[in-house]
């Protein structure tokens, strides 16, 4: 068990999976000698060579191209997407064969491709920097998709889905990157939870709030908060967003009677609405008032004095919160 | 050799010949070397394979306008490129094509049936990619380029002397996948072989909306020689693809091949030419047949027979039989095969989905048992 933070966990995650695995490669803009823009592959194209640490250029197309190539012929790419925003020259490639290559082939050919992407805002970035489109992959069938909360799951995660026989889009809030968390290192992957699992990391009896990513931690300040006042929140990190493990978020509403869903991705047709739409479907007797999303604008990125507006933070939660119990709020004598 | 090495920046490409329209062999130093050991016996049988690949394009279109395939995108006039270059590989080779490769899937040892099982909408893909070393055909024009690409990459790494092959049309130039692929290919110089069919067409598009310079010439843009051959001369083909993958096998890098052809027959089978293409051009091209100048070539020659055409000819109706046999032989998929292999580990939103329709299936069974009590 050591101390490290969140960027450098995924940088041992990184390492572990290349030592275990001389298929596994790593491919990217700045990746090399620069480290990556956020160092995530610092000294890893030092350690095991350029041919396995791969600085390419600038084309996200020909990035998830040259990766549907080389898991052809049985290599395990893992590529970085500089950030978020950018990702989007090298959709077609994701959607169309990354995804679904494995279906067409009738599973002849396997596509373990797994994609960073730093993303999510908080960093006073200009447009492009800060986005959350995850939503445009949980929505395509064939991808599996990720966003890890904190060092140990950035660890343990990167690992699993470079070792998992399917594309993986692995989400990194890069406002978390610096923080700090004990990690254990090593350790078999088929004892650590499986990466399809969601976890509560908070237990609570009055509402359930779900999340994932950068807002696992103000979910959990919100919790704290809350509890000063007497309501008791039970917070499930989703770790998982392609599948979203239904059957932990269910049982948690199922006692509390309550969901609130938080995320800074825009509110339509967003993970939110789905996991409204699901545990409604799921357990609709269960639910004491309607689901409640706390999400980010339906707006394009706004400019970094403006993100405090559109990002979800302690006080928007616990305003939802309240909704969701029915007490006073921003939005008060407007339902129904 | 290579006219990207020249600097030309593609201005006045020529076109490389070996065999002339009326079926005269004509030499060219830069070519020749590379098909000099090609024989009479050789080029009989590249003359039988385009014939063969005729013939199964000819049945195939012949069941969709049956209404026994949903659709089928024709080869007519691309015989030679598609045989020339193909025959030039070795198994270990890997092709990444479009739908229109069906002459390169037949020289890869595609079983028949599997050749139109996409079309007839039976399944998505046909062979085993790594049966015939195939991978599954690219409809999205010009995506093929980069997995050729990234494969050329993997070869490279693993110290093969193999090389991957992409295949795409005049249309796939302006795509962005195509002129990454370049970069890419050039960047990291990996064996890869960019084979462009000029076949004057991308459904209603003239080559000339594309590009106005050879499309060859867009090659020495990225640091990769190329040859602009005629590819309707199976000879001329085979010695450019030759050279291409000479370089590939020798570290040499990347090539790229422009290989001037002319569809003859619509896009596919849903295509009405007439409507933006003059006749008379069709007319010009018919008289540039890839098979009749081979054919002319040898009778030249008294190197083929007409006994031995008709022989040809029959054995191309055999294949056409078992063509068409096997295309009505085939068996419509089980509903259950609309969830299989959308993933390689287990799916849970997939799994409720799936127990949830065979549920929904199963009260048609029981409905049926009911009504008949
Ligand atoms: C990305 C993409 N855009 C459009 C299409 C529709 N489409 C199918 S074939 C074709 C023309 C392609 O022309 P070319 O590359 O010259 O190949 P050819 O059909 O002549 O063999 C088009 C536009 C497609 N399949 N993919
Ligand atoms: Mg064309």
């Amino acid at each position: 068990m050591s101390t490290m933070t969140f960027g450098r966990a995924i940088n041992a995650g990184l390492r572990k999976a290349m030592e275990d695995d001389p298929k596994v490669l790593l491919m990217g803009e700045d990746i090399g000698k620069l480290g990556g823009v956020f160092r995530i592959t610092d000294g890893l194209q030092k350690d095991f060579g350029a041919h396995r640490v791969i600085d390419t250029p600038l084309a996200e197309a020909a990035i998830m191209g040259t990766a549907v190539g080389l898991a052809y012929r049985g290599f395990r790419p893992v590529c970085e997407i500089q950030f978020d925003g950018f990702i989007y020259p090298g959709f077609d490639q994701i959607v169309c064969q990354v995804a679904k290559l494995h279906y067409r082939t009738q599973g002849r050919v396997k596509m373990p491709i797994t994609i960073r992407v730093p993303f999510g805002g908080g960093i006073g970035s200009p447009e492009h920097h800060s986005e959350s489109p995850e939503a445009y992959f949980t929505h395509t069938s064939g991808l599996r998709v990720v966003a890890v909360s904190n060092p140990q799951d950035a660890y343990t995660m990167i690992r699993q889905a470079i070792a998992c026989d399917d594309p993986v889009l692995y989400f990194e809030p890069k406002r978390r990157y610096h923080t700090k968390g004990e990690v254990e290192e090593g350790g078999a992957l088929s004892l650590a939870p499986s990466m399809e699992s969601a976890r509560t990391v908070a237990a609570g009896t009055d509402v359930t709030l779900v999340t994932y990513g950068p807002l696992v931690s103000t979910a959990l300040d919100a919790a704290t908060a809350a509890a000063d006042d007497g309501v008791s929140i039970e917070v499930i990190d989703l770790r998982s967003l392609a599948p979203v493990d239904y059957a932990v978020v269910e049982a948690s509403v199922r006692r509390t009677g309550r969901l609130v869903i938080t995320h800074e991705a825009a509110q339509s047709g967003g993970l939110g609405a789905e996991i409204a739409a699901s545990i409604t479907e799921r357990c609709f007797n269960f639910l004491e008032a309607a689901p409640v999303r706390v999400t980010g604008f339906d707006i394009p990125y706004p400019a970094s004095k403006l993100e405090k507006h559109h990002l979800p933070d302690l006080d928007r939660i616990l305003d939802g919160v309240d909704r969701a119990l029915g007490r006073p709020n921003s939005q008060s004598g407007l339902e129904g | 050799m290579g006219h990207g090495e020249a600097g030309t920046a593609g201005q006045g490409q020529d076109m490389l010949q070996l065999i002339t329209d009326k079926g005269v062999r004509v030499s060219h130093p830069e070519l020749d070397p590379y098909i000099a050991d090609v024989t009479d016996e050789e080029l009989v049988k590249l003359y039988e394979d385009m014939v063969v690949v005729r013939r199964i394009d000819t049945e195939a279109t012949a069941l969709q306008r049956q209404g026994e395939l949903a659709l089928w995108p024709p080869l007519l006039g691309q015989e030679a490129s598609q045989i020339g270059s193909a025959r030039a590989l070795r198994p270990d080779d890997f092709v990444f094509s479009s739908y229109r490769e069906n002459g390169v899937a037949y020289c890869r040892g595609v079983d028949l049936t599997d050749l139109i099982r996409v079309w007839r909408g039976n399944a998505s893909s046909g062979w085993d990619p790594y049966e015939i070393n195939m991978a599954t055909p690219q409809i999205i024009i010009g995506a093929q380029t980069l997995h050729a690409t990234g494969y050329a990459l993997g070869i490279q790494q693993d110290g093969a002397d193999s090389a991957a092959v992409a295949y795409f049309g005049d249309g796939a130039t302006s795509e962005g996948d195509v002129n990454e692929a370049m970069v890419f290919a050039a960047s990291f110089q990996v064996p890869v072989i960019f084979f462009c069919q000029n076949n004057h067409w991308a459904i209603s598009e003239p080559v000339g909306l594309q590009s106005h310079i050879p499309l060859a010439g867009r090659a020495a843009g990225f640091g990769i020689p190329s040859m602009r051959v005629d590819g309707n001369d199976v000879l001329a083909v085979l010695a450019a693809t030759r050279w291409a993958l000479e370089r590939a096998r020798s570290g040499g890098g990347p090539s790229f091949i422009e290989a001037v052809t002319y569809r003859m027959g619509p896009h596919t089978t849903a295509d009405d030419p007439t409507r933006y293409r003059d006749a008379n051009e069709l007319e010009d091209w018919r008289a540039k047949d890839p098979i009749a100048r081979v054919a002319a070539l040898l009778e030249a020659s008294g190197a083929l027979t007409p006994a031995m055409e008709e022989q040809i000819a029959a054995a191309a109706d055999g294949v056409a039989k078992d063509l068409r046999a096997g295309c009505l032989g085939l068996v419509d998929p089980e509903p259950e095969a609309v969830f299989a292999h959308v993933y390689a580990t287990p799916n849970s939103w997939l799994e409720r989905q799936q127990e949830h329709y065979s549920r929904y299936l199963a009260g048609f069974s029981a409905d049926t048992t009911e009504g008949s009590n």
